[in-house]
């Protein structure tokens, strides 16, 4: 039994119906016959409910790709897609959504309203966050970064490393072996005496030492990049001992 | 009164002088005690003669142009101020000059002009006006002492009528005739000096006149960049540049007016210094880790490198005289000193004893050496950067400036009589002006406000 045999059936049995209580009602007018006329409009036409159904290919896509969306309705004289706005009752359409989306399918008919939905779920790169476990491409978090490599500090004119800085050069080693995808920029600075050419080579040094210090540690040495900024970038600019040893260091930070 | 002032700072070096290493103490007393019974060497400064007394007369104006005033005064005091600053004259003050303005030999009673209370030896004086859009002007300089010949040059400059070029003029005729009363050395009137501007978080390279006029941008890079150094022939200015890969030398064409290609290499590149052939660039590049000194062409290729300690070799400076030795400043025994060497890196030469010393500057002719100079450098210790002077031959020095805060960055002027340099008096970098002095510590001038660092003389 399909669905058209069903249908007429159906219909059968409203219409006989109708007519069965048009003959009990009309009695006291008239017996004879019925007039089809003072039946209104056709009885056979109550509309079927509409159908939709809505996919999209395919289902996950990376940021700035697209997708093909594919909708067929039936019984439906109005369809719209959120986000699109009224379309043909079949049709495809290629979309490229910045983030996940629902998309939304109302099919409207006389007879109801129908609705379909697909997701399509777009991969955003985002920054992680905690760095869970050593995975590629994972460079760690700016601060997780801070905490583990240390930046160094030196004596006055000297680019020799100092005992304190055994143990943060260790600690950084084993946080970069941790990452492997962490690249380093080494920034050799110092305080504002003396001559700036002087500073600048001696800059160098102290980055230089700072590097080869990771390097010993395990650090394989094209991770590493050494820029010495010598006393032309300050971080504090006062006339004391705490500041000038501030500005006599060996920096590190992420080198993306 | 200076040089019993000399003397006794001298001494005070050699009582600090304690340490390690008494044979430099020795060394040191003997140098104390010969500079005592000498009383220093001599600087090109001095002549040996007495300085000539010369009058400058204000000019004649020639012409009723409105321009004419306002320029005259600009030629006269540019004219008196260039031969002021030469070091060779005893100029007379404008005040005993005598009421007339001479404007062509007919008009001069040589007599009026050597008699007191102006005295002169010589007499510059001419005419100037402007004549159909041109500036027109006649220079004379006479011997007041010869009245039967007494011209020594006479000279007729044209140029177009504005400020920059009565300026230009005034240092031409200046440079015309300290070329004939210094026994041949040439003037540095129309010499530039180029220095670093500091603005905010950038440094830019600029240019000025010798006198500190006309000063103006040459580079517009929107970082920091330091070091300039002008090619002999002054076609060329290298300086080192910051970008992503750090400090590199950089290469700017005058005469195109952009910058030109240097090849860069890693590591660190610094502080660029021209041989006086023009050919060569030695500069202190840590391309192999460590700062060295290097020798490139002016493409930055055919690269060699000169010297091989652990620590920092900056600041080369090339023998200007000879083009065979370098001086430069090397960190290989702790605090930064000063050294002489062949340009093949033999005969490597110590020739400070200690202190902090910093940014030499090789003399014209090839004797002296200019550099500043911390003797005393350490927490705590009196003094402070000041430049000297050192007769490279003997290595005795002396000090040229004192107690006026932190000096650096001297350069010798091309006819080795002034020496340009920055200072700052309270030590903060922001405010370093440009200064110059004669090569023997006197007539101290400032050339530019607060902003002012690195000058570097042009070679001519």
């Amino acid at each position: 039994m399909n669905i058209t045999q069903l249908k007429i059936r159906k219909t059968l049995v409203i219409t006989t119906a109708l007519i069965a209580i048009a003959a009990a009602t009309g009695c006291h007018k008239k017996a004879s016959g019925v007039d089809p006329n003072a039946l209104g409009p056709a009885p056979a036409a109550p509309a079927a409910p509409p159908t939709a159904s809505i996919t999209a290919d395919p289902l996950a896509i990376d940021l700035g790709q697209s997708v093909v969306l594919n909708w067929r309705t039936q019984n439906a004289t109005v369809v719209t897609i959120d986000g699109i706005g009224e379309v043909n009752s079949n049709g495809t359409q290629t979309v490229s959504p910045s983030n996940s989306t629902n998309f939304h399918l109302t099919a409207k008919g006389d007879g109801g309203t129908t609705e379909a939905n697909v997701r399509v779920t777009v991969r955003v790169p985002v920054a992680p966050s905690a760095p869970p476990a050593p995975t590629e491409g994972d460079m760690g978090s700016e601060a997780a970064f801070h905490q583990n490599v240390q930046d160094i500090f030196f004596d006055y004119d000297s680019y020799d490393l100092r005992p304190d800085a055994a143990t943060s050069t260790a600690q950084a080693a084993s946080y970069l072996a941790a990452h492997p995808a962490i690249k380093v920029v080494i920034g050799g600075y110092c305080d504002d005496r003396g001559s700036a050419e002087y500073n600048l080579a001696l800059g160098e040094n102290r980055a230089n030492a700072a590097r080869t210090a990771l390097v010993s540690a395990g650090v394989p040495a094209s991770r590493l990049r050494v820029i010495s900024y010598g006393k032309e970038k300050q971080f504090c600019t006062e006339e004391n001992e705490t500041c000038w040893q501030q500005n006599r260091r060996a920096q590190f930070s992420l080198d993306r | 009164m200076s040089s019993l002032k000399r003397t006794s700072l001298i001494r005070r070096a050699g009582l600090y002088c304690f340490g390690p290493i008494p044979v430099l103490f020795t060394v040191l007393f003997a140098m104390v005690s010969t500079l005592h019974a000498q009383e220093g060497f001599k600087t090109e400064t001095s002549s040996g003669v007495t300085n000539i007394r010369i009058a400058v007369a204000d000019f004649k104006p020639l012409s009723t142009d409105p321009q004419t005033a306002s320029l005259k005064t600009t030629f006269d005091a540019t004219l008196y101020s260039d031969l002021a600053n030469a070091g060779i004259f005893d100029i007379v003050s404008k005040s005993l000059l005598p009421q007339s303005t001479p404007g062509s030999p007919a008009d001069i009673s040589l007599q009026q002009w050597a008699a007191p209370p102006s005295s002169a030896a010589m007499v510059a004086f001419g005419s100037f006006a402007i004549q159909s859009d041109k500036i027109v002007c006649s220079g004379y300089l006479f011997d007041a002492k010869n009245l039967q010949y007494p011209q020594v040059l006479a000279k007729q400059y044209t140029d177009v009528v504005t400020e920059d070029a009565a300026r230009q003029i005034a240092h031409r005729f200046a440079d015309e005739i300290i070329f004939r009363l210094s026994g041949g050395s040439q003037g540095i009137a129309e010499t530039k000096i180029y220095y670093v501007k500091i603005a905010g978080p950038d440094k830019e390279i600029w240019e000025m006149d010798y006198d500190g006029a006309n000063q103006h941008a040459i580079t517009h890079l929107g970082t920091v960049s330091l070091s300039p150094r002008i090619a002999p022939d002054n076609s060329r200015l290298a300086f080192s540049s910051l970008g992503r890969d750090g400090f590199q030398i950089r290469m700017y064409s005058l005469i195109l007016g952009r910058m030109v290609n240097f090849s860069s290499t890693g590591g660190t590149n610094l502080s660029p210094a021209w041989a006086p052939n023009g050919k060569d660039l030695a500069f202190s590049s840590s391309r192999t880790g460590d700062p060295e000194i290097w020798i490139t062409d002016v493409n930055g290729s055919l690269a060699r490198r000169i010297t091989s300690f652990r620590g920092p070799d900056v600041s080369p400076v090339f023998n200007p005289r000879t083009g065979s030795q370098i001086a430069w400043i090397s960190g290989r025994t702790g605090l930064p000193q000063l050294y002489i060497m062949d340009t093949d890196g033999s005969a490597v030469q110590r020739m400070t004893d200690g202190g902090y010393a910093t940014s030499p500057s090789w003399s014209p002719n090839g004797q002296f050496l200019a550099f500043a100079w911390d003797r005393k450098y350490g927490p705590g210790a009196p003094g402070g950067q000041d430049i000297y002077v050192m007769e490279i031959a003997t290595k005795r020095w002396i000090q040229l400036t004192h107690d006026t805060g932190r000096c650096d960055f001297p350069s010798w002027s091309p006819d080795g009589r002034h020496i340009v340099y920055a200072n700052t008096a309270d030590g903060k970098a922001a405010h370093m002006k440009i200064w110059t002095m004669l090569a023997d510590g006197t007539q101290k001038r400032a050339l530019t406000g607060a902003g002012g660092d690195m000058p570097n003389w042009s070679w001519k």
